[in-house]
């Protein structure tokens, strides 16, 4: 059995907060390079240039990347050994993004009750916790601020087994289709297979964290990944939806065992600025 | 070639700009989201007196994070403008001419600016540390309580910008798309 401090954990989330809205990975940063190569269009390029222009004064003046530091999704995968001293865990990550969002300046996006009173709660928490027990000693801790623009593009269907690969293809390329500019292309689409209606959205999320464009390690997985990325970059939306050859960036999917009557597919898109960053304690 | 223009934007220059050209927008803009464009109606409605004069106005869907100290605003990029399509054609019928957000419009609001002679233009979305550079200065004019979301007015120097939506049907979403599709 090891001992974490509950203060430990709190201050882990709050600089993670803080960096993830300041930093985007290097994965984010090689695959838009990468776009400026492909990139048809010459505005769509342009489009791309002045993202990593983004990206960089972010990082060398500390401000967020995008004024949306969105809804704090917080990953923890805890240790089985692991005992939590001093405190609530739950109470110590929401501390944390208190704390972080606060201390960046990062903006405050959580209203209290989302069809009546839409008040500020000012701290930008609650923030949405997943949990998980694994094997170990310690706590990994994934900090994803989700913004509303791709967030509000997702998508969940109950397929029929009938409907097959082909109608996730259709699903996923039409969900991409209709959300046009809104969700902030070039997206990463995370997409979640199987299992019920809750598990397959949480599926398509937590794929959003694998490194950008790194395929599923299953062949046949990753075979569906490509082909539907490259529907998705024939429908011509481009960065920011001003047409263009680069709508996604890449697509990541995961897959599981689901009940004999059901083909559950979720999509989750991420905008251009794909933020996420661990840390393990 | 990028046009500079200055708002609040003459009805002659609106006119006269076509979706896809790019400008660099100069002069005093005012910052409005969901919340305030829900309040703006609602004095519309009653017949109450607004914050602020729409005649000729820009609105910029935007609500930034904070300002460091030292700073003018934090970051301060576009929102996604086709929330705000439910009030926009009021809007534009009550005087405001120009929009700057991100991602296509309703048919209602584009035919709301082909009536009026009102333009659309689109920034880029998830830039708010770069756009931030080209606002000057911000000051809140009403809606203080909403916090992010309270009406800002903000001078800016070269925000860059592209129509998308003119008067005369033209559409940077559906002319690009057009373009670049292959199947």
């Amino acid at each position: 059995m090891r001992n974490i401090k509950a203060s430990t954990i709190t201050q882990t989330v709050a600089q993670l907060c803080q960096q993830v809205n300041f930093i985007l990975g290097d994965d984010v940063l090689v695959a838009l390079k990468q776009a400026q190569q492909t990139e048809e269009s010459l505005l769509g390029r342009e489009v791309l240039s002045l993202l990593l222009e983004n990206a960089r004064i972010a990082k060398e003046e500390q401000l967020p990347l995008c004024q949306d530091c969105g809804m704090a999704v917080v990953f923890l995968e805890i240790g089985q050994e692991v005992h939590i001293t001093g405190g609530d865990l739950y109470a110590a990550v929401e501390e944390g993004v208190r704390q972080g969002y606060s201390q960046g300046y990062l903006r405050k996006s959580i209203v209290s009750k989302p069809f009546s009173a839409r008040i500020n709660t000012r701290d930008n928490t609650p923030a949405v916790i997943h949990t998980e027990i694994v094997p170990g000693d310690r706590i990994k801790v994934t900090v994803m601020p989700k913004g509303a623009g791709a967030e509000n593009m997702s998508k969940l269907a109950m397929l029929k087994p009938s409907d097959g690969r082909s109608g996730i293809i259709d699903l996923v390329v039409r969900t991409v289709d209709e959300a046009g500019g809104n969700p902030c292309p070039p997206v990463t689409i995370g997409l979640g297979i199987g299992g019920t209606s809750e598990k397959a959205m949480l599926m398509a999320k937590k794929t959003l964290l694998r490194p950008l464009a790194k395929p599923n390690p299953d062949p046949e997985i990753a075979e569906l990944e490509k082909e539907i990325l490259g529907r998705v970059n024939d429908l011509g939306i481009g960065p920011l939806g001003f047409g263009g050859s680069t709508t996604a960036l890449a697509v990541h999917a995961e897959v599981m065992p689901t009940h004999i009557a059901s083909l559950p597919v979720a999509v989750n898109l991420q905008c251009h600025c794909a933020r996420h960053q661990e840390a393990v304690i | 070639m990028i046009e500079k223009i200055t708002s609040p934007i003459d009805a002659k220059t609106i006119e006269r700009l076509t979706a896809g050209t790019r400008v660099m927008i100069s002069g005093v803009i005012y910052t409005a989201r969901d919340a305030a464009h829900q309040r703006l109606v609602q004095t519309l409605d009653k017949g109450e007196r607004l914050p602020f004069d729409l005649n000729g106005q820009t609105l910029y869907y935007m609500g930034p994070s904070p300002a460091k100290p030292g700073q003018a605003i934090g970051s301060a990029g576009p929102t996604s403008s086709s929330r705000m399509d439910t009030y926009t054609p009021r809007l534009i019928a009550a005087g405001i001419r120009a929009m700057i957000g991100k991602g296509s419009r309703s048919l209602q609001v584009k035919e709301a600016i082909k009536k009026h002679k009102a333009i659309y233009f689109v920034t880029i979305g998830g830039a708010g540390a770069l756009l931030a550079k080209s606002i000057k200065q911000a000051e809140v004019i009403a809606y203080e309580d909403l916090g992010t979301e309270a009406i800002l007015r903000l001078n800016v120097e070269n925000l860059p910008a592209i129509v998308a939506n003119d008067i005369h049907g033209g559409d940077l979403f559906e002319q690009g798309k057009a373009r670049y599709r292959r199947r």
